[in-house]
């Protein structure tokens, strides 16, 4: 089970409180998680990262345990805390006023 | 009983705003879709209770909603908008190409005839349908498919496809407005697509007078005579007889022939209403007072609109999709300002009141016209 931290704004898209949890089948790696997060919630389709070519929005990172893995493949594999669920993996909206 | 409901459009969320007939007392229901960029909603004329709303933002993209109660509840429907086959370039600002890209959506037209099919005008500049009630869209890619495109520039809000009108007798018949490219007619349903710019000029162009590069900021009709066409240019305010194929300037005596937004009487084809504008960078009213221009003629001849209105100290701006016509007896006019006001005259511009005057800055206005 991983645990996701979402921006407030896609928590109301998703009409989800406080953290997602979704099962990965294998490798807990950063692509599986977005496929696992989309497919429980198919309204975040396009709005974390391009329908097609899955590039990650410009104004969304990819926190987790510390490290920042905005700029990393998907086939990364995320950090042994968030696989097994003892750390959340943090879908992060850039700070910015407006 | 006749009602009417104004589908107000935001930098921060979208607003509901209903009233009777006398479009005195008003109800104001929002902010949905709280701290999203609202570019455009509208109703529906095949079933008013089913509304599209455009939904974005800078960090999250875009997202459609639809609401089938009246804007009440709502859900969210498709937001995949993939251009057909290899998008090309567009020119940037600088001249140089550009990849064509999706930012959002500028402007939502339902079918008058069936509530399942409804048009979107998105930036970067195209046009897609949906035929599942904005589940699934597909774009009408002969408009950027019209050899033009390559040649096409985004304006200062970006390159977009902005107003979409529907021939009300002959739906092949469409018309649509970029900025900065132009005005554009299909009559074949948009398969197939022409340039109507003839008439125009604009100097910020190397040819003034060039079939595509004008920034046209809003065109308009009235549904009783959809071949007579009006159109606010970013400067230039013009006409046309013959559905696009020429246009003619009718700026007359208006205090400044630059501005955004456009209506026309619902019951006198000849009534014109444009929101004069001080140049195209200061963005507010001439001398601070906030007038709307009315014409009787068609154009030339323009009577400035000012009761209840404010006269002194107003710079506001009034945005293309910010101005929208009821079909009451009485003719409804409403508009939007950047600085969250929304305007009525019930009586055809005569005598104006706010309905609300503290909502964010105004993108988008649409009134629905309802029978109970």
């Amino acid at each position: 089970m991983i645990r996701i931290e979402l921006p407030a704004h896609l928590r109301t898209l998703a009409q989800v409180n406080g953290e997602v949890q979704v099962d990965v089948a294998g490798a807990a790696t950063l692509g599986a998680v977005l496929d696992a997060l989309e497919a429980r919630h198919p309204v975040l389709r396009g709005t974390i990262r391009d329908h097609v070519t899955h590039q990650r929005r410009a104004f969304v990172r990819f926190f987790a345990c510390e490290e920042d893995f905005s700029h990393e493949p998907p086939e990364t594999p995320l950090p042994r805390a968030v696989a097994a669920g003892a750390e959340p993996f943090l879908v992060v909206g850039a700070l910015a006023g407006g | 009983m006749s009602s009417v409901r104004v589908l107000v459009g935001t930098r921060k969320g979208a607003f509901v705003l209903t009233s009777d007939g006398a479009r005195k007392e008003w109800s104001i229901g929002g902010p949905h879709f709280a701290g999203w960029e609202i570019y455009h909603v509208k109703g529906s004329p095949a079933d008013p209770n089913r509304i599209f709303a455009s939904q974005s933002s800078s960090w999250f993209g875009q997202v459609v909603q639809r609401s089938d109660d009246g804007g009440k509840t709502w859900q969210a429907v498709g937001n995949q908008f993939t251009y057909d086959g290899v998008p090309g370039t567009h020119q940037w600002y600088d001249g140089t190409p550009h990849p064509w890209e999706f930012k959002r959506v500028w402007h939502f037209e339902p079918s008058a005839a069936d509530p399942e099919t409804v048009l979107a005008g998105v930036e970067d500049a195209a046009l897609f349908k949906s035929t599942d009630g904005g589940q699934n869209w597909k774009e009408l890619s002969g408009l950027r498919g019209h050899g033009s495109g390559p040649a096409w520039a985004p304006g200062a809000g970006g390159l977009c496809l902005h107003t979409i009108m529907v021939h009300p007798d002959n739906p092949a018949r469409m018309y649509i407005a970029i900025s900065a490219a132009g005005a554009f007619r299909t009559d074949d349903g948009g398969a197939s697509w022409q340039p109507i710019n003839k008439g125009l000029t604009s100097q910020h162009i190397p040819d003034p007078a060039a079939e595509v590069g004008h920034c046209v900021h809003r065109i308009a009709m009235n549904r009783k005579r959809p071949n007579v066409l009006f159109m606010q240019k970013h400067w230039d305010v013009m006409r046309s007889d013959n559905g696009g194929d020429s246009w003619q300037e009718v700026s007359g005596n208006l205090p400044t022939d630059f501005g955004f937004a456009m209506g026309v009487h619902a019951h006198e084809p000849e009534t014109v209403y444009v929101v004069p504008i001080k140049s195209d960078s200061e963005h507010f009213p001439p001398d601070g007072k906030l007038r709307v221009f009315r014409s009787r003629t068609g154009g030339n001849d323009w009577e400035p609109l000012t009761k209840g209105l404010p006269q002194q100290d107003c710079y506001v701006n009034v945005l293309r999709g910010a101005m929208a016509i009821d079909s009451m007896d009485s003719c409804g006019v409403y508009f939007g300002t950047t600085g969250g006001q929304v305007y009525v005259s019930a009586d055809s511009g005569d005598n104006w009141t706010a309905i609300v005057r503290d909502l964010p800055p105004v993108l988008s206005v649409e009134v629905q016209t309802l029978t109970s």
